[in-house]
């Protein structure tokens, strides 16, 4: 792996998405009208509790779509392939996507975090540099596991099929429909085991009054830690030789 | 040191459960420039996808430069053009050319002389997707000449082009032949079999002729490489006939 060529990879990437401004719109605003729409649908005690985890999973959901889509497109339109015959390392290809994808997330969250505090009205006790960097690593954990199931997907259709596969089961075990600790036994436990729990916990932590700081940090650093694995778990299932 | 560029013994791959190469062996000497003939599903794009080593093979050995295929040394030595363009659509040809530039760590310069070769300095600024089908085959193939590749494998370079750049590019092959590399052009086009020194005809997954186009004219008794491929690609009952 080497500097240059995983920042040419990002550069790339960053050129590909500057000559697509419709998917870039979409990613911006999408996320922003999601959340105006609950804004407007839900009271304000309601809006106060749901929105903030919501803050956390639009993010997730559109770049773990991005994601898994722009990958499987190198696959089929065999860039990857020649990529691979060239001194390109598999880290260069999957950090390069994940340095520009986690960049869109930064802007992405950035901006849906100052809407909603200013002109949707949420209303939480702590600081919003903390919601930021929640909603960051959740763009994050979404590009990370958008490179590494991309690698299952062989066709666009097996590609939109990884949404209900890998982040509907998060989703409904995250905590945000039934809390974890009121989960039966065996789906706590699996609840334990996946990724999107922790970024709920966290955010969680930051919404509810009494929470320490370790309540916080913890679920924050085990999301880190699932994203820095989920890539080199993406990584090491790229293949260089195909049957 | 073999003294070979190439050389492949007893290769075989099998795609699913059907065998596509069933046993190749041949050697191709630094500095020459072999056509790889043979009707669509003989096995030709397996055979180059196996030397440029992204292919699981079955069985038998393949060195390039004295490397087995896919080595990491060879990464900055072999070129591979696929069948279908493989470049960036949403992406202008000098931008795709650049950011191949950059992973093969070739001086940006070289990004206008492949531009020049293909001959697309007129749309080099231009997205990629809205050139037309024979422009994008360019692109791709101005990406396996950047550097100073010393193996070329090309899949149908020409394919879908005019007769006046088909002939210029034929023409930039035998240079960079003339020059020491050492290039396998594959086509089903036959008349651009006379542009070879050497032809490999490949049938159902094995070589069945390998010599000269006066070499095979004389085996098959005919006086056009038309003629002598379709007596050899049918079989010897017909060719016999």
């Amino acid at each position: 792996m080497t500097a240059r060529r995983t920042l040419a990879t990002s550069r790339r990437v960053a050129e590909q998405l500057r000559h697509d401004r419709r998917t870039v719109a979409l990613l911006m605003v999408m996320p922003l009208i999601l959340l105006g729409l609950l804004a407007w649908m839900l009271d304000e005690a309601a809006f106060n509790q749901s929105g903030p985890i919501l803050l956390g999973l639009f993010p997730l959901l559109v770049m773990f779509l991005v994601t898994s889509v722009a990958t499987l497109r190198e696959r089929t339109s065999g860039t990857l392939e020649r990529l691979l015959t060239m001194p390109l390392a598999k880290a260069d290809f999957v950090v390069g996507y994940a340095l520009t994808f986690g960049l869109v997330a930064v802007v992405q969250s950035l901006l849906l975090c100052t809407v909603s505090f200013s002109l949707y009205g949420l209303d939480v006790r702590a600081p919003t540099w903390a919601f930021v960097l929640v909603a960051v690593a959740d763009g994050l954990l979404g590009t990370s596991l958008g490179l590494f199931v991309s690698a299952f997907a062989r066709t666009e259709f097996q590609a939109v099929q990884m949404l209900p596969v890998v982040l509907l089961p998060q989703f409904l075990l995250c905590g945000f429909i039934v809390p974890r600790e009121e989960l039966p036994d065996f789906l706590r436990w699996v609840s334990d085991l996946l990724p999107l729990s922790y970024a709920v916990d966290a955010t969680k932590a930051l919404a509810v009054t009494g929470e320490t700081v370790a309540d916080f940090w913890r679920p924050l650093a085990i999301v880190a830690a699932f994203v820095v694995g989920l890539l080199i778990l993406g990584s090491a299932t790229l293949r260089r030789r195909t049957p | 040191m073999s003294g070979f560029a190439i050389e492949v013994r007893d290769l075989r791959v099998d795609r699913g459960r059907q065998p596509v190469l069933r046993g190749v062996s041949f050697t191709v000497a630094a500095g020459s420039l072999v056509g790889l003939l043979g009707p669509s599903g003989s096995g030709k794009t397996t055979l180059m996808r196996s030397l440029v080593g992204v292919q699981i093979v079955q069985g038998g050995t393949i060195e390039v430069l004295d490397l087995p295929a896919g080595h990491e040394r060879l990464r900055h030595q072999v070129a591979y053009l696929t069948q279908d363009p493989s470049v960036y659509g949403d992406l202008t040809v000098r931008e795709n050319l650049a950011y191949f530039a950059t992973i093969l760590g070739v001086a940006r310069d070289d990004v206008d002389r492949v531009i020049g070769e293909v001959d697309l300095g007129s749309c080099a600024d231009q997205r990629t997707d809205r050139l037309s089908g024979g422009q994008r085959a360019r692109v791709s193939l101005a990406t396996a000449l950047l550097g100073d590749p010393r193996v070329l494998v090309l899949d149908e370079p020409t394919v879908g082009l005019d007769p006046v750049l088909r002939r210029d590019l034929w023409e930039l092959f035998a240079r960079l032949a003339q020059a020491g590399a050492t290039l396998l052009v594959s086509s089903h086009v036959m008349d651009e079999a006379t542009r070879c020194e050497r032809l490999m005809l490949m049938r159902e997954g094995r070589l069945i002729a390998d010599g000269t186009l006066d070499e095979l004219l004389a085996q098959t008794g005919t006086t056009d490489a038309e003629s002598a491929f379709l007596s050899l690609a049918e079989g010897p009952e017909r060719g016999e006939a």
